[in-house]
């Protein structure tokens, strides 16, 4: 979908500045165990940025689905809709 | 507003972060210059982190004096660690922190043997969270349960200070606890003995007692929060999360609060307030409004504004802020206000340093730190034009230029909120201070340091937008033909009618110059009408000029802009005359300056001057002419 990959382009830059490794590629399969240092904090870093990013609030119930980074994209997709 | 909002945006930080040289030495100096930005946590995070990647240990000279902090807690902290660190390079000061174990802070305190010891911290920072401090409080409690759970926390927290100064003989910064509790009963929670709502009141109030005789500072994130509202600071769904009572989105607020109390703690606090006068400290232009004109005072919200924020200048020069004004004007205009105007706040003699002239303001910014004796690392300069503001940054960066718009009502907040003056204690001295500069004032001549104005220049990628007079321009134009005063040679004012018949004739032209930079559009800033003579002499019956774009070579391009026009009618010379009023004695030799020879002058003061068109070579200049 287009809206998704303007999200992706967003969110990427996201990525590179919270892991701050600029060759970071994401795909909507990319789960927090593939990517070195991805833990609790700086899970809720991304969430975060993407709060500010997007003008929008994630519930818990939310937060505690997402399971891999084209969950995110849904989701920001839905609340941005 | 939670973010730095003072602190200019930089376009290409991202990038610039990146290019950080390995070099040490000058890779700090540019972290610094990164840190003094508008900053989210994400970058702040990538900041502190490729800094300490560059400089595991800090810099070796540094003007200042490195920290060590420990922070100690019962939360999660470890997200506000970046920010504090960050806010150090901010002020050119490099700190380590460390942080207890997870609610440890008491056992480590006590363990000589524990890690914190180990880190010899040279600074405390006890940062409890609100649900520790309120643990046990419930709304069943009586008056007397609750007055001897408040007594028993007053000796916990003293017990903490008293372990941290004794094992470490440092000093000590106390977070006050967050409002972050619903009320149970009310509007009248205080008759609620065990809420704890109004137990974190009362705790914060009886802490602060406390401080006072303990020599203890305080972090006052209660009274910040009640500003920005507390759900700015405290997520509940983040707490039940991570167990992080301060939210990752302000910890670069946070860490800046931290950071100004270390930076105070070195005597590094800023000491003088640095005013720019048409339309930061009076709405208007002096010169060209004249003392009626400018909006100040009671009847208008603008003149109100301007009002509200000399009365907080006043305040800060009440308690020890040294107030010095920097002004691009003639010196007589300048100061008719503060001698005249019924509703100045600010007078004469609450200005330490007064300089209104024509130069460059990073130069005359220079001078005021000199004839102050002071460090020109202690002066904030605030002005409401994004030029002269980003030329003090550029040539000054040591100097604190808060960023504001036009709007006055933000200059107050813009200084607070910065916390440039942070300040530990208040003297009979600092009561004192301005008049005590004012004595001391030295007079003596003052060399200006040269600022690299053309690099400046080149910079702002400056264009200047020509066209003939039209309808659409006609109404500014006439407005501004008979508003100038200042940069104005002739002071000829002209009606409509006027505009219309310089329009119609084909030996004259009208020209209407907008400038813009990459700061944005000044707008209609002159206007050029140029007769042609019988003799074939191109007569520059009116040449005027905003006083905003002196000095960034406006006046020769537009000389070249009057020479290409007046070839176009068939001119062989131009003649530009001078005529004197009481306000416009800044361009008495214009023409002169501009390379034309003067033919005849007046008893009255007044020149005229002729430039042989056949000879003259236009100027480089740094601005890019487009016909618009």
């Amino acid at each position: 979908m287009a809206a998704d990959a303007g999200i992706y382009d967003a969110l990427t830059e996201i990525f590179h500045d919270v892991f701050m490794r600029d060759d970071l590629k994401l795909t909507p399969e990319l789960t927090a165990k593939q990517v070195q240092g991805w833990d609790s904090f700086k899970q809720i870093e991304i969430i975060m940025a993407c709060e500010e990013k997007w003008g929008i609030k994630f519930n818990t119930r939310e937060l505690d689905s997402l399971r891999s980074v084209g969950d995110l994209v849904s989701l920001i997709n839905t609340k941005t809709a | 507003m939670t973010e730095l909002h003072w602190l200019p945006t930089i376009p290409d930080w991202r990038q610039r972060l990146r290019d950080l040289p390995s070099d040490t030495a000058t890779a700090w100096d540019k972290a610094v210059a990164l840190a003094n930005a508008r900053l989210n946590f994400v970058h702040t995070n990538n900041l502190d982190e490729t800094i300490r990647r560059l400089h595991p240990t800090g810099p070796e000279a540094l003007p200042t004096k490195k920290v060590r902090l420990a922070v100690l807690g019962s939360s999660t902290l470890t997200h506000l660690l970046p920010a504090i660190r960050v806010a150090g390079l901010r002020r050119g000061i490099w700190i380590d922190t460390y942080e207890n174990d997870y609610g440890q802070y008491l056992q480590e305190l006590a363990d000589p043997d524990s890690d914190l010891h180990a880190f010899k911290p040279t600074a405390i920072l006890v940062a409890l969270d609100t649900y520790h401090m309120t643990a046990g409080i419930t709304a069943g409690m009586d008056q007397d349960s609750a007055d001897a759970a408040l007594a028993e926390m007053q000796d916990r927290v003293k017990q903490v200070w008293t372990l941290a100064r004794d094992a470490f003989k440092c000093p000590v910064l106390h977070q006050a606890t967050l409002p972050v509790h619903l009320p149970v009963l009310g509007n009248n929670e205080h008759r609620a003995p065990g809420s704890r709502a109004w137990f974190v009141s009362r705790l914060n109030q009886a802490v602060r007692a406390m401080a006072e005789v303990e020599g203890v500072d305080i972090l006052s994130i209660d009274d910040r929060a009640a500003r920005d509202g507390i759900g700015r600071w405290h997520d509940t769904a983040l707490w039940h999360r991570s167990k992080q009572e301060v939210t990752p989105g302000v910890s670069p607020l946070y860490g800046d609060l931290v950071g100004r109390w270390v930076a105070a703690k070195q005597g590094r606090s800023y000491k003088c307030l640095v005013l720019d006068l048409d339309n930061t400290v009076w709405g208007g232009v002096i010169g060209d409004d004249g003392l009626e004109g400018i909006a100040l005072g009671q009847g208008s919200p603008l003149g109100e504004a301007y009002v509200a924020f000399q009365e907080y200048a006043r305040e800060l020069s009440r308690r020890g802020i040294i107030l010095a004004v920097c002004s691009k004007n003639e010196e007589a205009n300048a100061v008719e206000p503060f001698e005249k105007h019924p509703d100045m706040v600010l007078k004469r003699g609450d200005i330490a340093s007064f300089v209104a002239n024509w130069q460059n303001k990073a130069d005359n910014i220079r001078a005021i730190a000199q004839e102050l004796n002071i460090g020109i690392d202690s002066l904030v300069f605030i002005d409401d034009n994004p030029f002269e503001r980003n030329l003090v940054r550029q040539e000054l960066p040591m100097v604190a230029v808060p960023e504001v718009s036009d709007d006055p009502t933000g200059y107050p907040v813009a200084l607070a909120d910065a916390g440039y003056f942070e300040g530990l204690s208040i003297t009979d001295e600092d009561r004192e201070r301005t008049s005590q500069y004012q004595g001391n004032k030295a007079r003596e001549a003052l060399k200006s340091a040269v600022t690299d104005l053309p690099s400046y220049l080149r910079g702002l990628e400056m264009e200047l937008i020509w066209k003939r007079f039209d309808k659409i321009g006609q109404q500014r134009i006439v407005q501004l033909i008979n508003k100038s005063n200042q940069f104005n040679l002739t002071t000829k004012r002209y009606t409509d009618e006027d505009i219309i018949a310089v329009m119609a004739d084909p030996d004259a032209f009208g020209l209407q110059l907008r400038l813009t930079d990459r700061f944005g559009d000044n707008g209609i800033i002159a206007i050029i009408i140029g007769r042609l003579q019988d003799n074939k002499d191109l007569y520059i019956d009116t040449w005027l000029m905003s006083c905003r774009v002196l000095g960034r070579q406006v006046e020769p391009t537009t000389l070249n802009l009057i020479a290409q026009e007046a070839k176009k009618l068939g001119a062989r010379r131009l003649v530009g005359e001078y005529i004197p009023t009481k306000k416009n004695g800044m361009v008495k030799d214009h023409y002169a300056k501009l390379g034309f020879t003067v033919m005849e002058t007046t008893e009255a003061g007044g020149n005229r001057n002729i430039l042989d068109l056949a000879s003259f070579t236009p100027a480089e200049t740094f601005i890019h002419v487009v016909e618009g």
